[in-house]
């Protein structure tokens, strides 16, 4: 139904970009997670790639685009089967997704073997970016480990001596609080695991109060993360407990967490906030597109997946044809990322800078998460020494 | 990471331990509201009805439509709780009634048909992003119940609202001629109905005043947890396991298995890995603790269906 709706959706944007080109159109294919409640984080990968799209006339490289929107229920086995279809029936040239890890590993292989390109917006496994790096497979997110060593790196400069930590009891979750003590250097009050989509925190908070820890740092994805930041205000902890997290206090959560996440901290590559011209258009087109909604990290960088097709396709006159020619064309990184600086490493996966975000209330009183400081610059991740592209 | 054991980290894990007891108490009670309309349903009606789960869900849906409208918790609660009664009576009208004959397996068929709808339902009027609601402003500080033990005062809220309802059922049921029926339908259905009583009617009563209890406990819990489709999904497990213990049908056992799977739950999840670190190096005590932490309700009510195959407290006459 979803996907009867976006291309009838597609089609009618088609319409209204102009009439056929003699060049045939130009296919994507988009696997995200559109139902369950996950679908918020989905829904604003689609909205930022289809901006983007519009953005561009309707076109990408000077191609008509067709867009088709195919949902992975966060299901591995439905997103394998969906990403077949995108590759073998409608033959699609890009598959841009999807928002979660485990949906990556699972259409990797299906996607990339059919020659397709595979360009993930959110989703950056530390085995794709070493020793399984793949060339039909970019990334214009982040190394998943990344954001939380920026929060591990923080809590050390700004003198945390004693961090709760805690994740979900899942291998994501495990990387995070490994991630996060890469860079830290103080004492951990201790570590955590509780299970995927645990609802009521009163035991680990009672847990919190009782450590003496002057810091908590978790990593709690979407309902999790807006449960655990309402109970952690309402205990009465905000005031005496530091709170930095990773993909817990963001765009797409902060709608329900409201005041209750007012300060909190992140690590992140961009915030809405980010000081860029091409960054200030894209988030008042998004907010005027979509209900005001503030796009969160999985828009923009969906965005700049669009924006890399276009590079690249323009680079190549249109052509997808030529695979060589194309990939080394994207591996260039032939747009200005709304991030602004911006390149490729070998494995694919981007040379950015991370920054520390806090969450404030903007003067039209939507929250979002702005800018604090730079944490690293340039910043590469450690396992693109394992990868044998060069 | 052994901690020393001084003198005030003893009173430390007193405190701890107190909370904890408090939160099991509060998470018992949240379980009590919904499993007291599941039993009622289903002892009575010898119905199955998983859509119990999404009536929670409407609850707290509801509870944050009224709030916007009318900008009081009081207002919302009372208009959620009306919204939500009418909407059962609705979905008994239409769907439930014509189940009642029908055996188990096509009321599971049939009410899981209702949850899939009303989580997709939800998201087309609300959208797929979780909502909140607000704790109202005189109740959403803290408590200092002893020096070093504070505690929010909603959660406490919680603790006394369910108590509350607690008992006006355990009056409601032992007192009340309706109560009577309502203890006689559950046994001797036929005979009720043959001396007079207009059993459809009292089921619907019954079906109704369940349907309250539910989105009664969505709203108290609304302003903890965010408001998000799915999120009955997994109070209904854990609400069928508390009829289980409890006796199918018991008023009484659902009360007293719903505190026990609280207190079990949330104990467990905070002490199994202390506990573990006495026999286990920390590492592995920090695998294991969680994993079997959230196993410790079932194997309970295992034990308990073990040794006592109807319940703790089973409806007589069943």
């Amino acid at each position: 139904m979803n996907k009867l709706l976006m291309t009838v959706a597609a089609v009618a944007l088609m319409g209204v970009a102009g009439t056929a080109q003699a060049q045939d159109k130009l296919k994507i294919g988009i696997v995200t997670t559109l139902s369950g409640p996950a679908a918020v984080l989905g829904q604003q990968l689609r909205n930022g790639f289809e901006l983007a799209v519009k953005d561009n006339g309707g076109k990408l490289g000077g191609r008509d685009v067709e867009l088709i929107v195919q949902d992975d229920e966060l299901k591995p086995d439905v997103a394998v089967s969906k990403a077949k279809a995108l590759v073998d029936r409608d033959k699609v040239d890009f598959v841009v997704g999807p928002i979660f890890s485990n949906i990556l590993v699972a259409i990797m292989k299906p996607v990339t073997e059919s020659g397709a390109f595979l360009i993930s917006p959110n989703a950056g496994t530390s085995n794709f970016a070493g020793k399984d790096c793949n060339p039909n497979f970019f990334v214009t997110s982040y190394q998943n480990n990344q954001v939380h060593e920026v929060m591990g790196k923080f809590a050390t400069d700004s003198g945390i001596k004693k961090a709760f930590i805690m994740a979900p009891n899942y291998p994501a979750g495990k990387d995070s609080l490994a991630g996060f003590k890469t860079y830290y250097k103080g004492a951990i009050a201790d570590e955590v695991y509780v299970p995927l989509g645990q609802l009521d925190y009163s035991a680990e908070l009672s847990r919190i109060s009782a450590s003496g820890a002057d810091a908590v740092f978790v990593f709690l994805p979407g309902g999790m993360g807006v449960n655990f930041v309402k109970q952690f205000r309402q205990a009465g902890l905000a005031d005496k407990v530091k709170f930095l997290s990773a993909f817990t206090v963001d765009e797409s959560t902060l709608p329900a967490q409201k005041d209750a996440a007012l300060g909190f901290m992140a690590g992140a590559n961009w915030a809405p906030d980010l000081d860029t011209p091409q960054n200030k258009k894209f988030v008042a087109g998004y907010e005027k597109a979509y209900d005001g909604k503030v796009p969160a990290s999985y828009a923009f960088q969906a965005y700049d997946a669009a924006l890399l097709i276009d590079g690249a396709l323009k680079a190549t006159g249109g052509k997808t044809t030529d695979k060589a020619a194309l990939r080394a064309a994207m591996a260039k990184a032939p747009f200005t990322s709304l991030r602004g600086k911006f390149k490729f490493n070998t494995n694919h996966y981007p040379i950015q800078d991370f920054y520390q975000v806090k969450v404030v209330k903007r003067d039209d009183g939507k929250f979002a998460t702005s800018i604090v400081k730079k944490v690293f610059t340039d910043y590469t991740d450690p396992f693109a020494k394992d990868c044998k592209m060069k | 990471m052994e901690p020393r054991r001084t003198a005030a980290s003893r009173a430390m894990s007193f405190t701890l331990f107190i909370v904890q007891i408090l939160n099991g108490l509060q998470f018992g009670v949240l379980l009590f509201l919904i499993a007291a309309g599941l039993t009622l349903v289903f002892g009575v009606m010898d119905f199955i009805n998983l859509a119990h789960g999404v009536q929670y869900m409407l609850g707290a849906y509801l509870a944050v439509m009224f709030y916007t409208l009318t900008g009081s918790f009081v207002a919302a609660l009372l208009l959620a709780l009306v919204a939500a009664l009418a909407f059962g009576l609705l979905l008994e009208f239409t769907v439930f009634r014509h189940l009642y004959d029908r055996d188990h397996l096509e009321q599971v068929i049939a009410t899981f048909g209702i949850i899939l709808f009303l989580n997709q339902g939800v998201k087309v009027v609300w959208g797929a992003a979780p909502l909140s609601l607000p704790i109202p402003d005189s109740l959403s500080g803290v408590v200092v119940l002893m020096p070093g033990l504070i505690y929010p005062i909603w959660r406490l809220v919680i603790i006394g609202a369910g108590l509350a309802v607690g008992l006006l059922l355990y009056i409601l049921v032992s007192r009340t001629r309706v109560g009577m029926l309502v203890r006689a339908g559950a046994t001797h259905a036929p005979i009720v109905s043959a001396l007079g009583v207009d059993i459809r009617r009292l089921f619907m009563i019954v079906f109704g005043f369940g349907t309250m209890l539910a989105a009664f406990a969505g709203v108290m819990i609304a302003p903890i947890l965010s408001v998000e489709p799915g999120m009955g999904d997994s109070v209904l497990i854990l609400a069928f396991v508390v009829i289980v213990i409890g006796g199918i049908g018991s008023m009484r056992g659902a009360f007293i298995a719903a505190l026990l799977v609280g207190l079990v739950d949330t104990l467990g999840r905070s002490f199994m890995i202390d506990i573990l670190r006495l026999a286990m190096a920390p590492s592995p005590a920090r695998t294991v603790g969680p994993a079997l932490a959230s196993m410790l309700i079932y194997v309970l009510m295992a034990l308990v269906l073990y040794f006592r195959p109807a319940g703790l407290f089973p409806a007589r006459g069943r």
